[in-house]
C-alpha cells in the first residue's frame, strides 16, 4: 500500500508565548479529505496549534515557534513563506460567528474580490457555488444583499463557512465552530463538515467530545501543551492508550 | 434544651429616622442642582444671547454684507468665511489626522516611537490655542509667506485640532471588533486590505462624528486666527486661499471691543453670536445623533 502524503507534517513543533511554551514538540500528521479532531481541556494548547497552521499566530507579537510545519511538503515557517497565499489554501471558520457588518453578497464576495476578481457574473457564479457548499443558498438566495448580520447564528456560521469556501481552500481550519449554537445549528454544522470532508481536509478543535467522536475520522488528545495521543477516533474513543486520555474521555477531568 | 432558645432581636422599625431622612434629601438636592448647573448655565446663555439677538435675525442679515461701518446690514462674508476656514482645516487634518490613528491603532509596537507620538499628543492638546495662534503667525503667515490668510488660518486651526481628531479617529478603530480584523486576515487579505476594506469602513461612522465635533470646536475658536486670517472688514467674500476673511468668533470679538461704533453694533455683535451658537449646537447636535444611531446599529 503507497502511503499517502499527509497535508499537514507538523514535525517537533513548539510555540512560546514570551517565555510561556503553550505547545510542546508536538508530531502529527493531517491526512486528506478527513476530518482530524483536536481535544482537550481549556488551555491545552489545541487553538494555539490550530492556528499556527496558517498561521494566524503571527497576529501576537510575544508569539515564535520552532520546528516544523509542512504544509504539501513545504514548511510554512520559512522567512519568505507566502502568508497571503497560505491563508488562502488554508481557511480559518472561528468560534464565534464573525460574518462583517456588510451584506451577504459582499462576505462571501470579499476574497475573491480582493484578490482581484471583478466580473460580476464570475462573482455571482463563485457565491452561487459557495453558498450552495455551505448549505445556506436556499435560506439566503433572495436576501444576498441584506446585512449578514440579520441571519441567525448557525446561519452567520454557515455564512461563514462560505466565506472561507470562496477561496476554493484546501483546508479549512475550525475553532469550537458551534460552542455559541444551539443544538439544532450544532447538528447542522455538523452534518455539513461531513459533506464537505469530501472536497476540503477539515481540522477542528472541538470542547465538545461527542462531536469530536460523531464526526471525526481521526482524534488528536492534548494535555498542557503536549500530544498525548493521536490515533483513529474509535480507539481513541473506545480503547485509548494512554491513562490520560481515558480519564479525559470518561469525563474525569476536563 | 436546645430548640427552645428565643433570640431577642430589636424591633424593625418600618418609619426611618427624620434625621436620616433629612441628610439624604439635603445632599440629593444638593446632587441635583449641582448636576443640573451644566443645563442650566447653558439655558441661561442661549436666552441671553437669544433674547439680544433674535430681532435683528433676517434673512438679509445672514445673506447681506454689512455696511455703514457694520452698523446695518448683515453678515454674510462673516459666516462664508467661517465656513471656508472649518472646511479647509478638516480638508487638511482629517487625512493627517486618520493616518495617524491609523499608524497608532494598527502599526506600532510599544516603544519610543509610540511614546513620543502619544506624548507629543497630549502636550499638543493641552496648549491654549493662542499659543497656535502665534506659532501661526510665525511659521504660516510670516516663515512661509501666506499671508494673513484664509490658508494660513485653515492651518493653524487644524495644527490645533489635530490631537482631537486623532484621538477620536483611533477611538473609532479601536472600536472595530478584533473579530473583523481576524476574519478578514484569515480570508487571506494584506494587513493593508484589511485596514481599507474592513477597519477603516466599520469605523468610518465614528471617525466622521468625531470631525463633526472637531468642526464644531474650530468654528468658534477666536485666538488662532487673530494673527493669521481674520480681518476686521473684507469688502466681500474671499476670491483666493491667500486673502484674509472675516470669521464669526473674530468679528464678535472686533465689534465688541475695537470697533469705532461698539454701541451701535451691539445687535450686530448678538446677531453674530446667535448665528454661532445655532451652527455650533446644529453640528454638535448633528455629530451626537449620528454617534446614536451607529450605537444602535452596531449589532456586535
Amino acid at each position: 500500500m503507497v502511503e499517502k502524503t499527509p497535508v499537514f507534517a507538523i514535525q517537533d513543533f513548539s510555540i512560546y508565548y514570551g517565555d510561556f511554551m503553550a505547545v510542546k514538540t508536538v508530531n502529527l500528521n493531517i491526512e486528506s479529505n478527513k476530518i482530524t479532531a483536536i481535544i482537550g481541556p481549556s488551555g491545552c494548547g489545541k487553538s494555539t496549534l490550530l492556528r499556527s497552521l496558517n498561521r494566524m499566530n503571527d497576529l501576537i507579537l510575544s508569539s515564535r515557534v520552532e520546528g516544523q510545519v509542512l504544509f504539501r511538503g513545504v514548511d510554512i515557517y520559512q522567512k519568505d513563506t507566502d502568508v497571503i497565499e497560505l491563508r488562502k489554501r488554508v481557511g480559518m471558520v472561528f468560534q464565534k460567528p464573525n460574518p462583517f457588518p456588510s451584506s451577504v453578497y459582499e462576505n462571501v464576495s470579499y476574497g475573491p474580490k480582493i484578490r482581484g476578481i471583478k466580473k460580476k457574473t464570475q462573482l455571482d457564479e463563485i457565491i452561487e457555488h459557495a453558498l450552495t457548499r455551505a448549505d445556506l443558498w436556499k435560506e439566503v438566495k433572495d436576501k444576498l444583499h441584506e446585512s449578514g448580520m440579520s441571519l441567525s447564528g448557525g446561519q452567520m456560521q454557515r455564512l461563514c463557512i462560505a466565506r472561507s469556501l470562496a477561496q476554493e481552500p484546501e483546508v479549512l481550519l475550525f475553532d469550537e465552530p458551534t460552542s455559541a449554537l444551539d443544538p439544532i445549528s450544532t447538528a447542522n454544522i455538523e452534518h455539513l463538515l461531513q459533506e464537505l470532508q469530501k472536497t476540503v481536509t477539515i481540522i477542528i478543535v472541538t470542547h465538545n467530545m461527542q462531536q469530536a467522536a460523531r464526526i471525526s475520522a481521526y482524534t488528536a488528545f492534548m494535555y498542557l501543551g503536549e500530544l498525548i495521543e493521536f490515533g483513529d477516533t474509535n480507539t481513541i474513543f473506545v480503547n485509548p492508550y494512554n491513562k490520560l486520555t481515558e480519564e479525559y474521555i470518561t469525563g474525569r477531568f476536563g | 434544651m436546645t430548640g427552645h432558645h428565643e433570640v431577642t432581636r430589636e424591633p424593625f422599625e418600618m418609619v426611618r429616622k427624620k434625621k436620616i431622612n433629612l441628610k439624604e434629601s439635603f445632599f440629593l438636592s444638593l446632587i441635583r442642582m449641582l448636576g443640573s448647573a451644566g443645563a442650566i448655565i447653558l439655558f441661561i446663555i442661549l436666552s441671553f444671547v437669544l433674547y439680544n439677538g433674535v430681532h435683528i435675525l433676517s434673512w438679509d442679515f445672514i445673506s447681506k454684507p454689512p455696511i455703514e461701518a457694520m452698523t446695518k446690514g448683515g453678515i454674510f462674508p462673516v459666516i462664508v468665511g467661517t465656513v471656508l476656514l472649518t472646511f479647509i482645516c478638516m480638508i487638511v487634518v482629517i487625512p493627517i489626522g486618520v493616518t495617524t490613528a491609523i499608524f497608532l491603532s494598527e502599526y506600532s509596537k510599544p516603544g519610543l516611537l509610540l511614546k513620543t507620538v502619544m506624548m507629543s499628543m497630549y502636550t499638543l492638546a493641552g496648549v491654549p490655542s493662542v499659543v497656535f495662534g502665534l506659532f501661526g503667525l510665525a511659521v504660516f503667515v510670516v516663515a512661509f509667506n501666506f499671508g494673513m490668510s484664509l490658508f494660513a488660518g485653515s492651518l493653524t486651526l487644524a495644527i490645533m485640532v489635530l490631537p482631537y481628531i486623532i484621538s477620536t479617529s483611533e477611538e473609532a478603530l479601536k472600536a472595530v471588533p478584533y473579530s473583523f480584523k481576524e476574519a478578514s486576515l484569515a480570508c487571506g487579505a494584506t494587513k493593508w486590505q484589511t485596514i481599507r476594506k474592513v477597519i477603516l469602513p466599520t469605523a468610518m461612522p465614528g471617525i466622521l462624528t468625531g470631525a463633526i465635533l472637531g468642526t464644531a470646536k474650530v468654528s468658534g475658536e477666536t485666538a488662532p486666527i487673530m494673527f493669521t486670517a481674520a480681518a476686521f472688514f473684507t469688502p466681500g467674500v474671499p476670491k483666493s486661499l491667500f486673502e484674509p476673511i472675516m470669521a464669526l468668533p473674530y468679528h464678535i470679538y472686533v465689534l465688541a471691543t475695537a470697533g469705532t461704533h461698539i454701541e451701535e453694533t451691539r445687535p450686530v455683535q448678538y446677531g453674530t453670536a446667535l448665528t454661532l451658537i445655532v451652527l455650533v449646537l446644529g453640528m454638535n447636535l448633528l455629530g451626537i445623533i449620528l454617534r446614536s444611531r451607529q450605537r444602535k446599529k452596531r449589532a456586535w
